[in-house]
């Protein structure tokens, strides 16, 4: 029994350095004073400060949460409406408005982005914030839509009536009935949508326009000449700030289902 | 339409994508009357409340309140409320929320929001509850807040979609009479829409049974069980054992191989007809001394009365009786002649 579980500890252990090790790698190189990447030759927060000073770096980082802020709330509008909308449809029209969706899921990347590029060239709209943003919002819509739809289809439909039977409107019953059942959902796909806007590199290379350029564009832009430590020190950060709300967004779950947990044995 | 008709229904058709749910209903509902809509699953009877609720348009027909075409009317400015199958409380909401939900609608004064929430929630017995979740109720508690948040707005009328359809035996009989109490003390109209016969005979002032889209018969308990319209009414309220027979004049019909005294005429000369007969109208008599004679098939005890089945003239007789017969043996069996009723045949099977 004893083996059995230390190897099985090992193997567990391997995976995660499988894993984690080129994170760690690169965190610990992004302390490193020389350039190289080979050897480590003292401790440093230089690139960081450099880091801080690069403006093209920081005007893209800029430019990604501005794009990811407007493409998720839009995506969100509109996704949890048309959640709505095909949530009350008939069978036959619910499941080709499901495939409609699925589908930009399923197109490869470089699909969705080159062709994303020749409708913006035939409209001769502008490269530039607008195309990046209709691009973004066009991506995530689908992860909005499979967000909500559950919530949806969970609700009691005559929860809906009870409300209009009550005195609301059909606009009020959604606000004060509908969309407080179905926030979590609301929620969990504007930040999918969120992430997947701020990841993007793809779809992006394609729509941005020279004074737009987000930051996996830029990063990759840089990576062409040679790998700066500034970009260890950027994707440091970046690590860091997803591993802290990944964190609390845990640690919120966990204290809510303390809180339910308690309520339920003080009934 | 009536004196003091607060609802009527004139001549409603409704389909869904063509498969006809509601096929020409006329029903008026009077003032402060305890109405059942009482049928098996299918035969319109939901529709028809949703109809009054106005959660569904009639393809033609109309809707009046208070004399009052409402056809057009939607659910929100109808003055009345619904107390839905499955409850649809609303989870996000406490206790006191979900039944202040249509004052607040309305801005009523918070003051006032607090007294008559308190005021339902003493009516139906759950005082205390007020910051409970919802889903801390159990189904009983979940039905009372469902009920206390329709009634809290005062409304003249009370729609009631199976609202004990989930609950067991025992909480059910409660209800009912907890239900028949409300209607009383608030001397408001309920319509209740349930497929369960002795709930319908136990809180109702008038019962309208339906099948098929159609109204079978209306009227009191009392008149539905003891005369009831045809052979489908006689067997969905209560046991009834059903009999092919001939009237040969007024007075005299032919069954089961003989003739019979009966209370019926007018009638046609030789018309087919139903023949109905409660099993606790048959007396069981010594095998010489009946009309008919038998041989006893099963026998179940039932708790006040046995249930036997016994066979005579190629027909199976179900029989309530107090003294219990040996399977297997040759009784009589009397039945008086204003026991028998009799029907013209339905409609579909002429």
């Amino acid at each position: 029994m004893k083996k059995r579980k230390w190897l099985s500890n090992t193997y567990i252990g391997l995976i995660f350095a499988f894993l984690y090790l080129p994170i760690g790698v690169l965190i610990a190189y992004s302390f490193n004073e020389s350039k190289s990447r080979a050897v480590f030759t003292g401790f440093t927060f230089d690139w960081y400060a450099k880091l801080f000073h690069n403006d093209v770096i920081i005007q893209s980082l800029i430019n990604t949460l501005i794009i990811a802020v407007v493409s998720s709330i839009v995506a969100t509008i509109i996704g949890t409406a048309a959640a709505v909308g095909i949530n009350s449809m008939n069978k036959w029209m619910k499941s080709a408005m499901m495939n409609l969706t699925y589908l930009p899921i399923i197109n490869p990347e470089i699909v969705t982005g080159v062709s994303m590029m020749l409708l913006f060239v035939f409209l001769k709209l502008q490269f530039g914030f607008t195309t990046l943003i209709i691009a973004h919002i066009t991506f995530s819509l689908p992860y909005v839509i499979l967000n909500v739809l559950p919530k949806l289809r969970q609700m009691d439909k005559f929860v809906y009536e009870a409300a209009l039977d009550l005195g609301c409107t059909p606009l009020l019953a959604f606000r004060k009935v509908i969309f407080p059942e179905i926030l979590p959902g609301v929620i969990s796909g504007m930040l999918m949508a969120f992430t997947f806007s701020l990841d993007d590199f793809v779809i992006s290379y394609f729509t941005t326009g020279p004074t737009s350029q987000t930051l996996p564009v830029t990063i990759f832009s840089m990576t062409r000449r040679k790998v700066s430590p500034e970009i260890n020190a950027l994707s440091t950060i970046i690590f860091i700030v997803v591993l802290a709300t990944l964190l609390i967004v845990n640690f919120k779950d966990l204290r809510k289902q303390k809180k339910v947990q308690r309520s339920e044995v003080g009934v | 339409m009536g004196e003091n008709c607060i609802v009527s229904l004139k001549d409603i058709v409704v389909d869904f994508d063509g498969e006809v749910v509601l096929d020409g209903i006329n029903l008026d509902i009077h003032d402060k009357e305890f109405v059942t809509l009482l049928g098996p699953s299918g035969c319109g009877k939901t529709t028809t409340l949703r109809i009054i609720g106005g959660f569904v348009e009639p393809a033609s027909g109309d809707v009046f309140f208070d004399g009052k075409r409402i056809n057009e009317m939607p659910p929100y400015k109808r003055p009345l409320n619904t107390v839905f199958q499955r409850y649809a409380l609303f989870p996000h909401l406490n206790v006191f929320e979900n039944i202040a939900f249509g004052l607040r609608l309305q801005k009523v004064p918070e003051k006032e929001v607090a007294q008559r929430v308190a005021e339902m929630l003493e009516l139906v017995n759950l005082k205390g509850f007020d910051k409970r979740g919802v889903n801390q109720l159990s189904g009983g508690q979940q039905q009372r807040v469902a009920i206390a948040r329709a009634l809290v707005n005062h409304p003249r009328l009370l729609l009631l979609d199976e609202p004990l359809g989930a609950l067991d035996l025992k909480l059910r009989k409660g209800m009912q009479i907890e239900l028949k109490r409300i209607q009383q003390s608030l001397d408001i109209t309920f319509v209740y829409v349930t497929h369960d016969q002795e709930e319908a005979l136990t809180m109702s002032d008038t019962v309208v049974v339906m099948k098929d889209g159609h109204i079978q018969q209306i009227g009191t308990p009392q008149d539905i069980y003891n005369e009831p319209k045809n052979a489908f009414v006689a067997d969905f309220i209560g046991e009834s054992n059903i009999l092919d027979g001939v009237m040969h004049k007024d007075f005299v019909v032919e069954f089961a191989g003989r003739k019979f005294d009966c209370v019926d005429k007018g009638f046609e000369k030789m018309e087919n007809v139903d023949v109905v007969i409660r099993p606790e109208d048959i007396k069981v008599v010594p095998a010489i001394a009946g009309q008919l004679s038998g041989r006893v098939e099963s026998v179940i005890f039932k708790g006040v009365h046995y249930e036997m089945v016994v066979e005579s003239a190629g027909f199976s007789w179900i029989i309530h009786s107090t003294q219990s017969q040996e399977p297997g043996s040759s009784i009589g069996m009397n039945i008086d002649p204003f026991d028998i009723h009799i029907m013209h045949k339905m409609e579909e099977e002429r």
